[in-house]
C-alpha cells in the first residue's frame, strides 16, 4: 500500500505525522449487528495481545455460528425489497461513503494508534499509509454508487432488452491482520457502492479497528442491518460464514490454504460467490541496465514492509548475473541499518511479527534456508526478549528448490537469486503456484513490455514495488486467488 | 433572502479580478423591478485574450493543474459543491434578483441541481479510463483520454448559474481549463462563484469568467485560435453562428444544447390528474423560459375536453407575482425583448385562429410578468405550433392515433425532449423508440438528473450533457502504439 518513489506529482501533500494517543481506549468489544452492540450468544470472550509487548490488550466478544446467524438475519432484512437500504439513491449510498471518509479522517489518529497496538504496524506507516488508503478507498466508491451502468441491447426479435448490474445481496468478509482496517475497507466500501449487505468477521488477532468503524458506520447514517461485525476464530465464526445457505458472496483475504476451504464451503453449501486474495511469492526482476540504486531500494521495501507481512511481498529477487554480487552488497548494507523496537515510538523502523504461529514459523523457514545451503548475509534469527521480533534478514545464492525460495514466508527474510537470459528468468518466474505480483527493473522498453506480457501475475510493476492506488485493479493468477478488488 | 454582500463585479483571470480592457462597464437589471442592481466590468476581445493566456497557462505540461492527481481535481469539486451548499441562500438571493425566478425554485432546483452536479463528477475525476487493445501483430495498444485543453464555455440567461455548472463540472473533471462568458442579462451568480473557486483552491488560470455581450466577448471566444472547445447553451439561431466560427476559425470542437418545441404526448388511457400536471408544469416552469418546455401538447381525442378544462383551471391558479414571495409560481420574463416576442406571439395565435382559453395578455402596464396562457383547438401550421415561444404560453391540440401523433411529433427540426402519458407498456416503448428527441419522458417530466445524458437530436444540438457521455466531450482520445521485438499474447 506504499506509493514509493512516487516523486513526479505534486499530489495532496502529506498531513504533518502527529504523536500517537497515549492510553487508548478501548471502547468497542462487542458484536455489531443492526447498529447496535451485542454480547455473544455463548457468552464467551478472547484476549486481543499487543505483539510488541506480548501483553493482552483486551477482550473481545467471541462470535460463533449462533452469532452469525444473527447477523445474517439482520443483513438480509436490510436487503429486502423496499427496505431503506434498497430504495436510497445510488447517490446518496455514495454520501454516506464519503460521509463515512470524512469521519476516518476525523478519528485517523485514534484508528492508526490502534491499528499499531493491536497489529504491531509502524505507527507512522500507519497513520501516513493504512488511514491515507482507507480515505482514498472510501472515497473512490463513493463516486462509482451513482455510475454503476447497465446497457440496452439490440436484440432479435420484437424485443426490447436491458440489462441492470443489482447489488448480489449479503456478502460475508473475512479480513486478514496484516492490513486489519485497510482490508476492513477494500471489502465494505466497493461492497456497499453497489448496494450490498454485509457481515464481516475481521481477523481475531486484529478486530479493534473493525469494531470501531462500527461505531462510525452508526455514526454516518447507514441504516441498521447494512453493515454486521461478528469478531471471532476462523474455524467457527469463518466456516460458519463459508457454509452459510443464506449468505450470497464471500469474500477473503488470507492464505491460499485457507481460501481454498473457504471455495469448497461455498461449493458444498449454496454455490455463493468467491473472491479471494491470498498468497503470493512474488518475483522481483532486475537486469543489469537498471538503475541499480532505485532498484535496490524498491526490492527491499517490497520485501521488508510490514515486517514483511505482505501478499505482494517481493520475496524472489532474481538478480542479472552482471551485477548479482553489487546488488547483494548493496541490499546487505540496506538491511543492516534498521532499528527494532515498539512500532509506537518514533525512530523505530521494524515492529514485531503479529504472533507466536508466525513468529515460529518464519524461524522455521530461516533454519531450513541456512540448512539447504543458502548463504546467511545478515539476520537469521530473533531479536529482543520481550514480543516477536526477527532481524531483518538476507539469503544470498539462493536456488529455486529450496524452501526459502518456494514457500511464502511473510517474514522480514530476503532472498537474492542469479539469473542469465530473459527466457530463463521468464520460466523461473513462473514456475509457482502462486501469481499475484511481479516487478522488472530496466530502462530498456522492450524488455519492459516484454514482461509485463510474459509474466503470470495479476499486477507487474515497472521501475516500482507496490504502487498501488484505488483506481487500479489488484488481485491473483493462479492461486493468488480469484477475482480483482479495487 | 438576505441582505447581500455584492462582492463580484470584475472580469475573474488567473483568481483575481480585473476591470475590463476597455475600461467600459456594463449595467444588470432585476427584470422584477427593472431596477438596476449594479454595473459590471465588461469584457471584449483583449479581456478573453488575457483569460485565454491565462487558461493556456494553467493547462501547460508540467502546471499544478496537470499535475495534480485525478483523486486530487475530484476532491475540489467536491469542495466546491460544499461551498455552494454553505452560500446556498446568498446564491438563490442573485440568482432570483437577476432572472426573476421564484426564490424557493432557486433555492431547491436551481442550487440542488449544481450541489449534485458538481457531486457527480467530483466522483468521476479519477475514473476516466483508456482502454489496451489488442491490435494486429507485434504491438502494444492503449488509449488515453486526455483534457482537451482550454474550453471555452457560453452559458444562457434562464439557468444561469445551472447551466455553469453543467459545463464546468465535466471540464474541470476531465482536466480542462475554462473561459467562461456568462449571459449579459444575468452575470452574478457566474461571477460569485469565481471567488468560490479561489476559495477552494483551484490553480491560477484554471477557470476564469469574462461577462460581457455575445457579438464581443461571445464572438471572440468561438473565433479564438488557441481555445480547443466551445459548449454553448442558446437559441439554436446562435449555436449554428457558433458552430460556424469554430469551423472558419481552427475547428475547435463543439457541444451546443439549443432550442426545442417539445411534443408532450397524452394518450386516453393516461392518468389524467398526473398528465395535466406534468404538462402544465412542463410548459409553464421557469416562466416558460426552458429549452425543455412542453410546448406542444398532443391529446388523445377523447379525453380532450376534460384535459384543456383542468389545464385552464391550472393556469388560472397559478400565482404570479414577485419571486422573493414564497407564494409565487411565476416571476416575470427575463427582458423586453422575450416580453415582447412572447406577446407577439400570442397575438399570432389570436390571429391564426386557436382558441384562446385564458391569460394572453401581460399582466400590469409597467414589468414584464404575462398572464399564463392556454390555447386549444391549435392546428400544426400556426406560428405557436412551429416556433419556440420561451414564454407561459400553453398550446393544446388533438390527436387521433399513434402514428399520426408521431408523424406530428417529428415534424420539427428541433428534437431536444419529449413526454409521454399513457399507461400501456407497449405504446409507452413504442413511442420511447419512435421520438426524435434525446430525452423521452414517460409519467414525468423534466426528470433531469446529474446520471442522466441530456442533449438534442437535430437541430436542438449537438452532444451530450451530464451521465458519463459528457466525459467524451470533455477528452480528447490518443492513441498509444509500441513496437515489440516479437508477438506477445
Amino acid at each position: 500500500m506504499k506509493k514509493h518513489g512516487s516523486d513526479s506529482s505534486p499530489g495532496p501533500v502529506m498531513p504533518a505525522l502527529p504523536e500517537p494517543l497515549k492510553d487508548l481506549k478501548i471502547k468497542y468489544t462487542k458484536i455489531f449487528i443492526n447498529n447496535e452492540w451485542h454480547d455473544s450468544v455463548s457468552g464467551k470472550k478472547f484476549a486481543v495481545f499487543n505483539p510488541a509487548t506480548e501483553e493482552k490488550i483486551c477482550e473481545v466478544e467471541e462470535g460463533d455460528k449462533a452469532d452469525v446467524d444473527k447477523a445474517v438475519k439482520a443483513a438480509r432484512k436490510a436487503f429486502e425489497l423496499g427496505s431503506t437500504w434498497r430504495t436510497m439513491d445510488a447517490s446518496e449510498r455514495g454520501r454516506l461513503l464519503n460521509k463515512l471518509a470524512d469521519l476516518v479522517e476525523r478519528d485517523r489518529l485514534i484508528l492508526a494508534t490502534m491499528e499499531t497496538i493491536d497489529g504491531g504496524k509502524l505507527f507512522s506507516t500507519a497513520y501516513l499509509m493504512d488511514l491515507g488508503a482507507c480515505i482514498k478507498t472510501l472515497r473512490y466508491c463513493a463516486g462509482w454508487a451513482d455510475k454503476i451502468h447497465g446497457r440496452t441491447v439490440p436484440m432479435d426479435g420484437n424485443f426490447f432488452t436491458f440489462t441492470r448490474h443489482e447489488p448480489i445481496g449479503v456478502c460475508g468478509q473475512i479480513i486478514p491482520w496484516n492490513f486489519p482496517l485497510v482490508m476492513f475497507i477494500w471489502k465494505i466500501a466497493a461492497a456497499l457502492c453497489c448496494g450490498n449487505t454485509v457481515v464481516v468477521k475481521p481477523a481475531e488477532q486484529t478486530p479493534l479497528s473493525a469494531l470501531y468503524m462500527g461505531s462510525l458506520i452508526k455514526e454516518a447514517g447507514f441504516p441498521p442491518g447494512v453493515v454486521n461485525i461478528v469478531p471471532g476464530f476462523g474455524p467457527t465464526a469463518g466456516a460458519a460464514i463459508s457454509h452459510h445457505m443464506d449468505i450470497d458472496k464471500v469474500a477473503f483475504t488470507g492464505s491460499t490454504e485457507v481460501g481454498k476451504l473457504i471455495k469448497e464451503a461455498a461449493g458444498k453449501s449454496n454455490l455463493k460467490r468467491v473472491t479471494l486474495e491470498l498468497g503470493g511469492k512474488s518475483p522481483n526482476i532486475i537486469f543489469a541496465d537498471a538503475d541499480l540504486d532505485a532498484a535496490v531500494e524498491f526490492a527491499h521495501i517490497g520485501l521488508f514492509y510490514h515486517q514483511g507481512q505482505c501478499c505482494i511481498a517481493g520475496s524472489r529477487i532474481f538478480v542479472e548475473e552482471p551485477i548479482y554480487d553489487e546488488f547483494v552488497r548493496r541490499s546487505i548494507e540496506r538491511a543492516k541499518k534498521y532499528t527494532l523496537g515498539d512500532p509506537l515510538l518514533p525512530g523505530v523502523q521494524q515492529g514485531p511479527q503479529i504472533d507466536k504461529e508466525q513468529f515460529k514459523k518464519i524461524l522455521d523457514l530461516i533454519e531450513s534456508g541456512k540448512k539447504e545451503g543458502a548463504k546467511l548475509e545478515c539476520g537469521g534469527g530473533p531479536w529482543g526478549d520481550k514480543g516477536y521480533f526477527i532481524q531483518p534478514t538476507v539469503f544470498s545464492n539462493v536456488t529455486d528448490d529450496m524452501r526459502i525460495a518456494k514457500e511464502e514466508i511473510f517474514g522480514p527474510v530476503q532472498q537474492i537469486m542469479k539469473f542469465k537470459t530473459i527466457d530463463e528468468v521468464i520460466k523461473r518466474a513462473n514456475n509457482t503456484t502462486y501469481g499475484l505480483a511481479a516487478a522488472v527493473f530496466t530502462k530498456d522498453i522492450d524488455k519492459a513490455l516484454t514482461f509485463a506480457a510474459a509474466l503470470q501475475a495479476g499486477t507487474v510493476w515497472v521501475n516500482c514495488y507496490s504502487a498501488m492506488s484505488a483506481q487500479c485493479p489488484f488481485g491473483g493468477f493462479k492461486m493468488s486467488g480469484n477475482g480483482r478488488e479495487m | 433572502p438576505i441582505p447581500l454582500p455584492l462582492l463580484s463585479l470584475q472580469i475573474f483571470i488567473n483568481n483575481e479580478w480585473h476591470e475590463s480592457t476597455s475600461g467600459k462597464k456594463f449595467p444588470t437589471y432585476n427584470p422584477s423591478t427593472l431596477e438596476k442592481i449594479c454595473d459590471i466590468e465588461e469584457g471584449d476581445k483583449p479581456d478573453v485574450d488575457n483569460a485565454v493566456e491565462a487558461a493556456k497557462a494553467a493547462f501547460q505540461r508540467g502546471s499544478p493543474w496537470r499535475q495534480m492527481d485525478a483523486p486530487s481535481r475530484g476532491r475540489l469539486l467536491h469542495k466546491l459543491a460544499d461551498l455552494l451548499e454553505r452560500d446556498r441562500v446568498i446564491l438563490a438571493t442573485l440568482e432570483t434578483m437577476d432572472t426573476g425566478k421564484p426564490f424557493l425554485q432557486a433555492y431547491f432546483i436551481d442550487l440542488e441541481g449544481c450541489i449534485k452536479t458538481l457531486r457527480y463528477y467530483a466522483g468521476w475525476a479519477d475514473k476516466i479510463q483508456g482502454r489496451t487493445i489488442p491490435v494486429d501483430e507485434n504491438f502494444v495498444c492503449f488509449t488515453r483520454h486526455e483534457p482537451m485543453g482550454v474550453c471555452g464555455a457560453i452559458t444562457p440567461w434562464n439557468f444561469p448559474l445551472l447551466m455553469l455548472v453543467w459545463k464546468m463540472a465535466p471540464a474541470l473533471c476531465c482536466g480542462n481549463t475554462l473561459v467562461i462568458k456568462p449571459a449579459e442579462q444575468t452575470p452574478l451568480t457566474s461571477l460569485y462563484i469565481g471567488s468560490l473557486i479561489k476559495e477552494v483552491g483551484f490553480p491560477p488560470g484554471v477557470v476564469n469568467i469574462v461577462p460581457g455581450y455575445g457579438p464581443t466577448a461571445g464572438a471572440a471566444i468561438s473565433t479564438h485560435d488557441s481555445i480547443d472547445k466551445i459548449a454553448f447553451t442558446g437559441s439554436t439561431k446562435v449555436g449554428k453562428l457558433i458552430k460556424e466560427a469554430a469551423s472558419k476559425s481552427n475547428l475547435k470542437r463543439v457541444t451546443l444544447e439549443l432550442g426545442g418545441k417539445n411534443p408532450c404526448i397524452v394518450c386516453a388511457d393516461a392518468d389524467l390528474d398526473l398528465a395535466v400536471e406534468c404538462a402544465h408544469q412542463g410548459v409553464f416552469f421557469n416562466q416558460g423560459q426552458c429549452c425543455t418546455a412542453a410546448s406542444r401538447v398532443f391529446v388523445e381525442e377523447q379525453i380532450y375536453p376534460e384535459f384543456v378544462k383542468r389545464s385552464v383551471e391550472f393556469a388560472k391558479k397559478r400565482l404570479v407575482g414577485d419571486p422573493f414571495d414564497a407564494r409565487t409560481e411565476q416571476g416575470p420574463q427575463i427582458d423586453q425583448k422575450q416580453f415582447d416576442k412572447i406577446l407577439e406571439l400570442i397575438e399570432s395565435g389570436k390571429k391564426e385562429g386557436a382558441k384562446l382559453e385564458c391569460g394572453g395578455l401581460a399582466i400590469e402596464d409597467r414589468g414584464l410578468f404575462i398572464k399564463p396562457t392556454v390555447f386549444s383547438e391549435v392546428t400544426d401550421n400556426m406560428r405557436i405550433a412551429k416556433e419556440e415561444i420561451f414564454g407561459p404560453v400553453q398550446p393544446i391540440m388533438k390527436f387521433k392515433s399513434i402514428e399520426e401523433v408521431i408523424r406530428r411529433a417529428n415534424s420539427t427540426e428541433y428534437g431536444l425532449t419529449a413526454a409521454v402519458f399513457t399507461k400501456n407498456l407497449d405504446r409507452a416503448l413504442t413511442l420511447a423508440s419512435a421520438l426524435q428527441s434525446g430525452t423521452v419522458w414517460i409519467n414525468c417530466y423534466n426528470a433531469l438528473y446529474a446520471q442522466a445524458p441530456f442533449g438534442g437530436f437535430k437541430m436542438s444540438g449537438n452532444g451530450r450533457e451530464l451521465g458519463e457521455y459528457a466525459l467524451a466531450e470533455y477528452t480528447e482520445v490518443k492513441t498509444v502504439t509500441i513496437k515489440l521485438s516479437q508477438k506477445s499474447p
